[in-house]
C-alpha cells in the first residue's frame, strides 16, 4: 500500500482529489456536532452546562495523541524503508499536533477551574500532556534547525521515536497514579460508561476533528511538497 | 570491551588536558542552588522542603551544560567518520562517550551535593538519599544526554535546542530524585524511589547507547 503512495506527484494528484470530500465532510460533521454537542444534548447533573467543554477537550486528547503516535509510525517507517513521504507526513502532522495539544490544556484548564476549583493541578494526566506539548515543539524546532532539511527530519525522527514512549504514559496515568484527573470513559476494554445521550455528540465531534486533522494534514503535506520542488529548482536555477 | 575502554582512556585524556571546563559545571552547580535562597527567602525551616526538588533541578541544568561539546569536536575534525568505520561501533562510542561525561560531570556533582545539602539545612539522614538518588540519576543524564547530543549535531543554535530536547525526557528522573529527597527529609522510607531510578538506569543503559548511535548515523551521512 506505502508504495503507492511513493510518488510524490502522484501523492499530490490523489491528496487534491480527496481534498473537497474530506473538506465538505469535515464542515458537516463539524455543524452537525456542535449542534449536538451544544443544543441536542443534556446538561449534565453535576456540572451543568459546563460539561460541554468535553466535546472540544476529549477529541482533542485523542487527536494529539493519535497524531503523535502517526508520527512515531511514520518516523519508523522514513528511518527504516526510507519511504520519501514519510518524512513529509511526519514533518506536516507535528504542528497540527502541537496545536490539539495546546486545544487539550487550555480547554482543560477552563474546565477545571468550575468543577475542580483550580486551573492547573501537577497530577500524571496534566505534566504527561504538558511534557507530550514539549515534545511536539522539540520535534517542530528540530526539524527545522538544520540547513539540510533531510538531516533535520531524520533527527526529528529519530527524538520521536525516543519520545514515543510518552503516550503510555499519558493513556495510563490515569490508572497507575492517584490523580485529580478522571480514568477513562470511552477507551476502555469495558463499554463505555458514558450515557449515549452525551456519547453521540462526544464521538460526532471526535470525527470531525478527525476529518480536520486528515484535511489539514493533506493540505499540509500538498504544500511542502510543492515548497521542495520550488527549492529543487531555485538550487537547479542558481547552478 | 577493549574499544570501550581505549574510547573511555581517550575521552578523560582529552578532559583532563581541556583544564578547568568540567570543574565549571561544578561551580555553576553550587552558584545556581545559592541563588535560590535569594529568591524565595532562607528560611531555615522551608529550605529542607524545597531543597531536594532545587538540588536536582540545579543538578540538571550543570549536567546539561557540557552536553552540546560532547560529539561536536569529533564531528567538526572527522574523527567521528573514522570512529563509524572502525570495528569500535557507534553504540560503544556512544556508551564510552556517556561514560566518560559522567565521568568528569556527573561523579563531580556527586562530590559537590554534600555542600548544598549543607547550605539548604537537610537532614543528615537525607545524606543517604542524596547521595544515592544522584549516584542512579546522573549517569542517567548523561546517557539520555548523548542522544539529545548527537541529535543537535550541526544544528543551527545546537546549545539552546538540545535542552528543549533533553529537559522533557529528564523530567522522570527529577521526579523520582527529588521525591526521594523529599521523602528522606520526611522521615519516609525511599527505596521505591530509588528501585524506580534503578530501573530507569537499567532501560537507559540498555536504550540509549542504541537510540543515540542511530541519531550519530544520521549525523554522518
Amino acid at each position: 500500500m506505502f508504495h503507492r503512495f511513493a510518488n510524490p506527484a502522484r501523492f499530490s494528484r490523489i491528496a487534491a482529489r480527496a481534498l473537497p470530500w474530506s473538506g465538505a465532510a469535515t464542515i458537516a460533521l463539524f455543524i452537525i456536532g456542535i449542534y449536538y454537542a451544544l443544543f441536542a444534548s443534556p446538561p449534565d447533573f453535576q456540572q451543568g452546562e459546563t460539561v460541554r467543554i468535553m466535546y472540544v477537550h476529549v477529541p482533542s486528547a485523542w487527536i494529539s495523541m493519535a497524531c503523535y503516535s502517526f508520527i512515531a509510525v511514520m518516523s519508523a517507517v522514513a528511518l527504516i524503508w526510507k519511504h520519501p513521504l514519510a518524512d513529509i507526513a511526519a514533518r506536516s502532522a507535528a504542528p497540527l499536533g502541537a496545536g490539539f495539544t495546546l486545544i487539550v490544556l487550555i480547554t482543560g484548564s477552563l474546565w477545571g477551574k468550575p468543577t475542580w476549583g483550580t486551573w492547573w493541578v501537577w497530577d500524571a494526566r496534566l505534566t504527561s500532556v504538558l511534557v507530550l506539548f514539549f515534545l511536539y515543539l522539540g520535534h517542530i524546532a528540530l526539524t527545522n534547525a538544520f540547513d539540510n532539511p533531510q538531516r533535520g527530519a531524520r533527527a526529528a525522527a529519530v527524538l520521536a521515536l525516543v519520545g514515543f514512549v510518552n503516550i503510555p504514559i499519558i493513556k495510563f496515568s490515569v490508572d497507575w497514579w492517584n490523580t485529580l484527573h478522571q480514568p477513562a470513559s470511552v477507551t476502555r476494554l469495558d463499554a463505555p460508561a458514558i450515557d449515549p445521550a452525551i456519547l453521540t455528540p462526544l464521538l460526532l465531534m471526535a470525527l470531525a476533528f478527525t476529518f480536520y486533522f486528515v484535511t489539514m494534514l493533506l493540505v499540509r503535506m500538498r504544500a511542502d511538497l510543492n515548497a521542495m520542488r520550488a527549492r529543487a529548482l531555485r538550487l537547479s536555477a542558481a547552478e | 570491551m577493549i574499544g570501550l575502554t581505549l574510547l573511555v582512556r581517550r575521552e578523560l585524556g582529552l578532559a583532563l588536558r581541556g583544564g578547568t571546563d568540567a570543574v565549571m559545571a561544578v561551580v555553576f552547580f553550587v552558584l545556581a542552588a545559592v541563588l535560590f535562597p535569594f529568591g524565595v527567602g532562607a528560611d531555615p525551616a522551608m529550605l529542607p522542603r524545597i531543597g531536594g526538588g532545587i538540588i536536582w533541578v540545579v543538578a540538571l541544568l550543570a549536567a546539561m551544560l557540557s552536553l552540546e561539546r560532547m560529539f561536536s569536536a569529533d564531528y567538526e575534525d572527522g574523527s567521528l567518520d573514522l570512529l563509524y568505520l572502525s570495528p569500535v561501533g557507534l553504540g560503544t562510542l556512544a556508551l564510552a562517550k556517556a561514560l566518560s561525561h559522567w565521568m568528569t560531570t556527573g561523579v563531580l556533582l556527586l562530590i559537590a551535593a554534600p555542600i548544598l545539602a549543607l547550605l539548604y539545612n537537610l537532614p543528615v539522614s537525607a545524606l543517604g538519599a542524596l547521595f544515592l538518588s544522584m549516584l542512579l540519576g546522573t549517569p542517567i543524564l548523561s546517557l539520555v544526554g548523548g542522544i539529545g547530543a548527537a541529535l543537535t549535531l550541526g544544528a543551527r543554535r545546537g546549545g539552546v535546542l538540545l535542552a528543549l530536547l533533553i529537559l522533557p525526557l529528564y523530567i522522570p528522573v527529577l521526579i523520582f530524585g527529588a521525591s526521594a529527597i523529599d521523602g528522606a527529609v520526611a522521615g519516609r522510607p525511599i527505596a521505591p524511589q530509588l528501585m524506580v531510578l534503578g530501573g530507569f538506569l537499567l532501560a537507559a543503559l540498555a536504550l540509549a547507547p542504541w537510540a543515540t548511535a542511530a541519531a550519530l548515523r544520521q549525523a554522518i551521512e
